[in-house]
């Protein structure tokens, strides 16, 4: 009963989230300058010509008027139609936001093993220049933010050894037929190693890029567990047993010590999510955040509300499994 | 199990193996040319929407769609799907030839009433077509075997340039009726020299040559445009070898790579410019401080030291290629007078005149520092401007309703080089496009709208620029030069205009 309790409260809370954020929105990008009407004014437009496209775009209602049109739209499923990309904004976004979670899981994958392994490396090696090495790096990984380690990247692995490619998701001459937009869980599950091999080679360096500031933290925080915990009695007593150091990391004090690092994991996960908006221009990868900064460029309103009411979702999702999880992995709060 | 130094580094190097898997195919031979463009497609209807006002995407419109008149890379006009066009003795009406054995990419035959069909379309005020208000001006078409006449609803002595510009495509009747705007955009049909195989929104866009297109088909069979809307990325592109073509780098990347191995450039100047508009308010209702504004800017010290070089320096919205260019009118270089213009209406270093400039910084090369460089150069006669950084979404909102600073920095493009649209709807008081309000100067502009004798109307116009110019009702600064960077095996021919086009491009 606690737990449903719980979950109750949650789901109401981030309902109340949600709605929140839908207001902002739809208040904030009207009020601050720039309307669509006038970016696609062309030299010459009378003021009649703007009332007209005002009224073609309902932009000449009030703002109170254009969020209840735009309300009911929502629930009934519609979301409106985008200015500049004229389709329906449910369908754009949702064709676009599996290309993003698969950058970011990925993204998080390649975090998780940069990070564990630093984080196990230094604590097998701790007190010795290896670890200090670790540290450094991970200082340096930290201090620089992601979009200059996706040019360091794109210097590095597309121009001085081509290793991987610079833009887009997939090579343009690739004539596979896909029937979702996973693109990287399709190939692998239809076998076409060839086709999740091009994607990879195409995802593997704006998910590096997005991977690195959050492989710091997780090291930082995975060896400062690690650390701690080889210091409980249990640890001690396997290691007088004569198990080896690297036994008693990974079996005695990893599973204890990985729990923080869980929760840290899950709240990350929506931080890298934002960070695909930068990442995925800058990689020319057509994801939401890459679809996000042309609707901003545009004024693209409708398209604009929808990419952040699906932001907004995803981190309310997110963050409600991860107080789930971290609900059901500690007794403690299992109980309260 | 015990982790040694060794087990890490065998692991690190089976996975750099892994990631290395999948290897991008590096420059496929010239078979396939592929070019990193700089703007994403948003749609490809090129009649509706904030795309169609683009002028950057018009390369990809262009590649696709027929205009109704053809445009040469030196802006000069040719025959396209009209190959002749005119006005009656009155001008009461507009005809047009429609070009015969012209074919859609799906095999149908191009036909007047797909031409009618298309200028109908644009001129009706519910598609949403921006420019309807040019289109509108004619309606009430006829079609006699391939001539197609119309009559004039309003004189528009611009209407055939216009349909080489914005919006002025040629779409299929019969195919659009039948998929509709949906099935359109899954699957567009033109005339033009690439007809679209597949198309990833934000990704790329991949071309097959038309053979059957009326103007020649292109050198290049395959062509894939790659949308990099990131400069360090295009760039990355060239020089890596995974795109042949590039265009829009800062000057210094382009000086950079141009000299390289395998990689030649091309610059040339296109029909954009970069201006300061004067809202007549607050100091700039005095003439000697505008006049002082002129003269006090080293406009080849601001391109040479800013720009590389690249650009031309220009003295009135009309740049050496349009029609009204008059290279008489100039404004001078002149600090001097600058400060005795300035001290004529009491002003001075130890006392200057203040006001506000805006700016957008990094919407065009170096737009920002222009702007800081020009400042500078006023702050030494006595002018004292405070620079205000803005969007240019906002430079659009408050342009239109009139209430810019009293001085603002944009750029203006103007494709078709005809004086009513760029001195035309940059000065013309009641265009919500000018913040130059001066009764004088609309009534020097409002006989040319509807002038019928060509000559006697760009002798207007040449006649407006003058009077702009001695009164310094507007800063021209330069004209825009489009960096272009390209493989060596590719030759490539710049348009004036700023479109991209793969069908001018040839194996070098």
């Amino acid at each position: 009963m606690q737990i449903l309790r719980r979950i109750l409260i949650r789901l109401a809370a981030s309902l109340v989230t949600l709605a929140g954020a839908a207001v902002i929105v739809f208040v904030v990008i009207r009020v601050v300058p720039g309307n669509p009407v006038a970016m696609m004014l062309p030299p010459g437009a009378t003021a009649e010509d703007i009332q007209r496209l005002q009224e073609l775009y309902g932009l000449d209602k009030s703002i109170f008027q254009q969020f209840l049109i735009w309300l009911t739209g929502v629930l009934q499923g519609d979301f409106g139609t985008s200015i500049s990309l004229r389709q329906p904004v449910a369908e754009l976004v949702l064709g676009r936001l599996p290309a993003t979670l698969e950058l970011s899981v990925m993204a998080l994958v390649i975090a998780v093993g940069l990070g564990g392994a630093m984080a196990l490396t230094a604590t097998l090696w701790r007190g010795t220049r290896t670890e200090g090495a670790i540290d450094v790096a991970g200082g340096m990984a930290l201090s620089v933010p992601d979009f200059l380690w996706g040019l360091v990247l794109i210097l590095l692995f597309g121009v001085l050894w081509p290793l991987f490619h610079i833009s887009g998701r997939i090579s343009p001459a690739q004539g596979f037929e896909f029937h979702t937009n996973f693109y990287l869980w399709e190939s692998l599950l239809r076998l076409r190693f060839d086709v999740w091999a091009d994607i990879v080679a195409h995802m593997f360096m704006p998910a590096l890029a997005l991977a690195i500031p959050l492989a710091a933290i997780i090291s930082q925080l995975l060896k400062q567990s690690l650390k701690e915990t080889l210091h409980l009695d249990y640890v001690t007593l396997a290691r007088t047993k004569g198990y080896s150091e690297t036994s008693i990391i990974l079996r005695e004090a990893l599973p204890n010590a990985i729990l923080p690092t869980l929760t840290l994991i899950g709240v990350q996960f929506t931080f890298l999510i934002g960070g695909t908006v930068i990442i995925e221009r800058l990689f020319s990868y057509e994801g939401l955040g890459n679809m996000a900064i042309d609707a901003v460029i545009n004024r693209d309103l409708p398209l604009i509300q929808g990419i952040v009411i699906l932001f907004a979702l995803l981190f309310t999702v997110v963050n409600f499994l991860v107080d789930m999880t971290y609900a059901a992995l500690n007794p403690r709060l299992r109980h309260a | 199990m015990k982790l040694t130094r060794r087990m890490v580094l065998q692991s690190t190097a089976a996975g750099a193996a892994l990631a290395a898997s999948g290897l991008p195919a590096l420059a496929n031979g010239i078979e396939e040319l592929v070019i990193a463009y700089n703007v994403n497609l948003p749609s490809w209807d090129p009649t509706v929407g904030p795309s169609a006002v683009n002028p950057t995407i018009q390369g990809l419109y262009q590649s696709v769609f027929d205009m109704f008149i053809h445009q040469n890379p030196d802006l000069s006009f040719d025959k396209g799907i009209i190959t002749d066009y005119g006005w009656n003795e009155d001008k009461s009406q507009i005809w047009m030839e429609v070009r015969e054995g012209v074919t859609w990419h799906n095999g149908d035959p191009l036909t007047p009433e797909d031409v009618v069909w298309s200028l109908e379309r644009a001129g009706a005020p519910e598609t949403g077509n921006p420019i309807q208000f040019i289109w509108g001006k004619v309606g009430n078409y006829a079609i006699d075997g391939n001539r197609v006449t119309a009559d004039v609803n309003e004189y528009e002595p611009t209407i055939f340039k216009w349909m080489s510009f914005l919006t002025g495509y040629v779409l299929p009747k019969n195919y659009y009726e039948e998929v509709g705007a949906a099935g359109f955009e899954a699957n567009p049909v033109g005339t033009g020299p690439y007809m679209v195989e597949k198309f990833e929104r934000n990704a790329f866009v991949r071309l097959k040559a038309n053979d059957n297109y009326w103007g020649g088909a292109p050198e290049f069979k395959s062509v894939t445009i790659k949308f990099v809307t990131d400069a360090a990325s295009r760039v990355a592109e060239v020089e890596s070898g995974n795109a042949h073509v590039t265009l829009e780098m800062p000057y210094e990347e382009f000086d950079r790579l141009k000299g390289k191995a395998g990689i030649e450039g091309t610059a040339a100047p296109v029909s954009d410019i970069g201006m300061i508009f004067i809202n007549d308010v607050e100091a700039m209702t005095d003439p000697n401080v505008r006049k002082a504004m002129a003269h006090a800017i080293d406009k080849q010290l601001i391109i040479d030291r800013l720009l590389s070089g690249y650009g031309v320096a220009i003295d009135t919205l009309q740049t050496p290629d349009y029609s009204a260019f008059d290279g008489s009118i100039k404004v001078a270089y002149d600090p001097e007078k600058a400060k005795e213009l300035l001290a004529d209406s009491g002003y001075g270093p130890d006392n200057p005149v203040k006001f506000t400039i805006q700016t957008t910084r990094g919407f065009k090369p170096k737009d920002y520092e222009i702007i800081q460089a020009i400042v500078g150069l006023w702050r030494k006669v006595g002018i004292e401007a405070e620079i205000e950084v803005y969007e240019i979404a906002k430079h659009y909102e408050l342009r239109a309703a009139d209430t810019l600073a009293p001085a603002a920095f944009y750029n203006w493009g103007n494709a078709i080089g005809d004086p009513a649209t760029s001195t035309g709807f940059a000065m013309f008081g009641p265009s919500p496009h000018a913040v130059w309000d001066g009764e004088e100067l609309v009534q020097k502009i409002i006989p040319l709208w509807g002038e019928p004798d060509e000559e006697k109307r760009i002798a207007g116009w040449k006649d407006v620029d003058r009077h702009i110019a001695e009164n310094a009702l507007v800063i021209p600064l330069l004209q825009y030069v489009q960096p272009i960077l390209h493989s060596d095996a590719v030759k490539v021919t710049p348009h004036a205009s700023g479109a991209l086009l793969p069908h001018l491009m040839t194996r070098a």
